[in-house]
């Protein structure tokens, strides 16, 4: 049985690289991202589940890593905006679609718009797009041209 | 961030896990057991609880169960609402999880989270008092299987240190006609202003009900009238709205009244349903 008790290394897969760190067990998976991986696509908003802009996928499903503890994240494959590379269908699909405006939720969307064509290769039917993209909130409003982009993004692929 | 520490515990073991929480309990650590984690995160970070011990039964091979037989359908607690809900074998369950939350965080939240959590809507319980599920529990006797009624009258009612290892739906009740209807006060994604499930199995009407009053209910007597077939449609459902439990809720979302509104116009759009054929 695995028992942790204040400040204890562990082992986390983050974008196909095995990462050792040092973590408090009630630390979130999202501040270990972004303050000692560096990583700070998934961003900080609502950190209470709601808004989206911390998602990554874990296993090839969307999370929303503020709701995550680090030390649950060990022997799983996590992966955040970062690992799409920056030139990904989706990325490409989000640019030409210009889908978004501030960008801050953008992280969180692609990963989520990744997921869906991760989990359906080709395109679902629309009440499965919008499933997926309501768990995430753009204050830009950038709802109409993300739509778009989920289009373009499997089309590219 | 949580602002303060506390121990965490994964193990691999039903045993494993009741003696944790005995011994974590024992050293004054106020142990809590953690499936998805999204309501536990979200309280310790506010400050509304505060768990010395989290005990995380995600690795539990018992818990992790989703499987089909000829008898029944097995769900351990930490299947996510998703793979419930992608699982496609229990519609209505499916229908009651892809309306909790939103996609991402269905991803996480557990059937056992849901059904033993706080937050006081609990809406798997409801095909699950529909269908005459059973639950599988662990704790100081080792392992037992009871029905889900026997442990959950609105929330779950489990001995100290016991936890939910399995639920265990029927098949008869799998496919059979079903109806799902929550009504949130504005957004799709909310808390039930009142959600309404029903199932229709051996030419009776089965109903089931959260959002409505404090604790989520299913009532034989409101059953009883929504059936007699000797009374109109409208006095059914006048009649029904009178056997409420409890009191409606009230809160900023809804008033009583209006609550008891709602569900009147669920109730006739339910029985117009059931007119028309099985759902
Ligand atoms: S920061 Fe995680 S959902 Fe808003
Ligand atoms: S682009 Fe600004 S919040 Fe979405």
């Amino acid at each position: 049985m695995v028992r942790y008790e204040g400040k204890t290394v562990v082992n986390l897969e983050v974008n196909g690289e095995l990462h050792q760190l040092a973590v408090r067990p009630s630390d979130l998976l999202l501040d270990v991202l972004r303050e000692q991986l560096g990583l700070t696509g998934a961003k900080p908003g609502c950190k209470n589940g709601d808004c989206g802009a911390c998602t990554i996928l874990m296993d090839g499903w969307p999370v929303k890593s503020c709701l995550v503890l680090a030390v649950e994240a060990e022997g799983h494959r996590l992966l955040t905006v970062e690992g799409l590379g920056g030139n990904a269908p989706v990325q490409q699909a989000f640019v030409e679609a210009n889908a978004f405006q501030c960008g801050y939720c953008t992280p969180g969307f692609l990963m989520v718009c990744y997921g869906l064509l991760m989990q359906h290769p080709t395109l679902p039917e629309e009440y499965v797009v919008e499933e997926w993209l309501q768990s995430n909130l753009c204050r830009c409003t950038s709802y109409r041209e993300i739509r778009k982009a989920v289009k373009q993004m499997y089309q590219k692929k | 961030m949580i602002p303060f520490d506390f121990i965490y515990c994964r193990p691999d073991t039903m045993e494993d896990a009741y003696q944790a929480f005995v011994q974590l309990q024992t050293e004054g650590k106020n142990p809590y057991y953690y499936a998805g984690g999204s309501e536990i995160i979200t309280m310790a970070r506010a400050g509304s609880i505060r768990p010395g011990a989290v005990i995380d039964l995600k690795q539990i091979p018992q818990c992790r169960v989703l499987s089909l037989d000829s008898e029944e359908l097995h769900l351990g607690s930490v299947c996510t609402l998703n793979e419930v809900k992608e699982s496609k074998l229990f519609p209505l369950l499916a229908l009651a999880c892809g309306r909790i939350a939103d996609h991402t965080n269905q991803c996480r939240i557990t059937l056992g989270g849901n059904l033993c959590g706080t937050i006081r809507y609990r809406e798997t319980c409801l095909p699950l008092l529909l269908a005459d599920a059973s639950v599988t529990l662990f704790g100081r006797q080792g392992l037992r299987t009871v029905p889900f009624t026997s442990v959950f009258d609105g929330r779950m009612r489990l001995d100290a240190g016991e936890f939910l290892v399995q639920v265990h739906v029927p098949r008869k009740a799998l496919q059979a006609p079903h109806y799902h209807i929550k009504q949130t006060a504005s957004e799709k994604i909310d808390y039930p202003m009142v959600t309404v499930a029903a199932l229709w199995q051996d030419h009776f009407l089965r109903v089931a009900c959260s959002g409505l009053c404090a604790e989520p209910f299913r009532s034989a007597e409101m059953e009883a009238v929504l059936n007699a077939q000797n009374l109109s449609g409208a006095d059914r459902v006048r009649k029904a709205v009178e056997l409420l439990p409890q009191p409606a809720y009230d809160d900023v979302e809804g008033s009583a009244e209006y609550r008891k509104f709602v569900f009147q116009t669920i109730l006739e759009a339910l029985l117009e349903e059931v007119t028309h054929g099985p759902l």
